[in-house]
């Protein structure tokens, strides 16, 4: 049982379809009892970096979720919810991550070219790195998956799994022990996505 | 790199598919949960529902189908058609549509793109607009494209990217329906005010159209389409193959 964090945060019904896809349960949750009992933990996340730390810290799951990871229960998080597992993000203003991966969140205008377009949108390649995170085993380097952001993460080389092509090398999936991170949105990447949440279901 | 995105369109009314030429004479298609599935299984990048049913009745069998779409079709989902308030994003939101594309509601109501913008992401906000030639101008048109504006559409376009829209289609009303290739003109000239993603719709016939456009105006992020689609006329399998054989970036599914 894979138990999705409802922190009131996006819209849950696709991710929840997509484990629906592939046979595996999931639960939408805040319940302290349900994460700590469940296999795996989902983050998920859209909007602003600010509002959804600030909403996790209110609701305390924010230890619970830190408690769970650093005993070693695989945790994804995608999209906002991968941002929200570094050390601070720099979206209109200074705010705290949970600080599971080491590293910050920063806005890509700061290092693509002036005349891309933001937010990043749309089918981008995967470069795959190191060695094959095991959430990647069931895809292929250069695979196309779906993002929309106009942040990324700033993180050691080693805690990046992927990068996406964009006017620079951004940091597309991070992974550091049994903590995982999408950048992109595996439940909106077809086949390609629905079969990173088959791989992480299996780690 | 970004790949160039193909989408087919859904104009859906009483829970089918339909697909009118100049927006006239519309005839039933097939239904949408199958068609969406078939295309998102072809490589289609992204779908559009568009809503053009006006009573309750067909409203409500719109978002059901819509649900059990997002149920079973794992790639973006933009939703349009009768979209005037914020509470109609918040119900097709709720049903798993990733964006929500304004066009007749927006020119009755410009703040409805600041508001829907600053409340979901501009990413979410699409501005939709058929636009036809009146004595040389390009002109916006409402109500399907029948009834003219009289507003400039480059200034609209302009002003709706300014208030929070992330993503411009632009619907030429001179070459829809006519499958002689997009409108290159028209589609430059938004292009270059702009700057966000410009999806090109109207007149699409062969696959060739697709590489022309995307092999004239780099600038434009996605092709839309219906009736190719729809009839089989162009395969999206078959489109996708030629757009990398000519060195265009491409989603392999």
């Amino acid at each position: 049982m894979i138990a999705i964090i409802d922190y009131g945060v996006g819209n849950l019904f696709s991710l929840k379809s997509s484990f629906e896809e592939i046979g595996v349960e999931t639960v939408i949750t805040a319940d302290t009892d349900v994460i700590k009992s469940a296999d795996k933990i989902l983050l998920p996340g859209v909007g602003a970096f600010g509002d959804a730390a600030k909403k996790l810290k209110e609701s305390g799951l924010d230890k619970v979720i830190v408690a769970e990871a650093k005993g070693g229960k695989p945790l994804l998080g995608i999209c906002l919810g991968m941002q929200l597992l570094f050390e601070r993000g720099f979206e209109y203003g200074t705010h705290e991550g949970l600080g599971l991966i080491k590293g910050e969140i920063h806005p890509i205008s700061t290092v693509i070219p002036s005349e891309l377009k933001i937010p990043h949108i749309g089918w981008n390649a995967l470069n795959i790195k190191g060695e094959k995170s095991p959430i990647f085993k069931y895809i292929n380097n250069g695979d196309c998956v779906y993002f929309v952001h106009s942040f990324y993460a700033k993180t050691a080389d080693e805690n990046i799994i992927a990068t996406a092509e964009y006017g620079a090398q951004l940091t597309a999936a991070a992974g550091s022990g049994n903590v995982y991170g999408c950048q992109f949105h595996p439940e909106k990447s077809g086949k390609v996505g629905l079969n990173i949440l088959k791989a992480f279901s299996e780690v | 790199m970004i790949t160039k995105r193909i989408i087919p369109c859904l104009d859906v009314k009483n829970g089918r598919v339909v697909k009118g030429v100049n927006f006239e004479g519309l005839s039933d298609v097939s239904s949408p949960i199958e068609l969406a599935k078939y295309y998102s299984e072809c490589g289609a990048d992204e779908l559009v529902f568009y809503d053009i049913t006006a009573s309750a009745e067909g409203r409500e069998l719109f978002t059901d189908i819509l649900t059990e779409t997002a149920r079973k079709v794992f790639i973006p989902l933009t939703v349009g058609g009768g979209i005037n308030t914020l509470d109609d994003f918040d119900r097709v939101l709720k049903c798993g549509a990733d964006k929500v594309s304004v066009n007749s509601g927006a020119i009755r109501n410009p703040s409805l793109v600041y508001e829907a913008a600053k409340r979901y992401g501009n990413q979410c906000v699409v501005i939709s607009c058929d636009v036809k030639r009146v004595d040389g101008a390009f002109k916006v048109f409402a109500k399907g494209g029948r009834e003219n504006t009289g507003m400039d559409a480059l200034q609209w376009i302009k002003q709706c990217v300014d208030m929070g829209a992330g993503e411009v289609v632009l619907n030429s009303i001179d070459t829809d329906g006519v499958k002689k290739g997009f409108d290159l003109e028209m589609l430059d000239a938004v292009c270059k005010i702009v700057n966000v993603p410009v999806i090109a719709s109207g007149g699409a016939g062969c696959i060739n159209d697709f590489i022309a456009l995307f092999k004239t105006l780099p600038k434009v992020d996605a092709g839309l389409a219906a009736s190719i689609f729809h009839f089989g006329e162009v395969k999206i399998s078959d489109l996708k193959s030629e757009m990398a054989a000519h060195g265009i970036p491409t989603r392999k599914d």
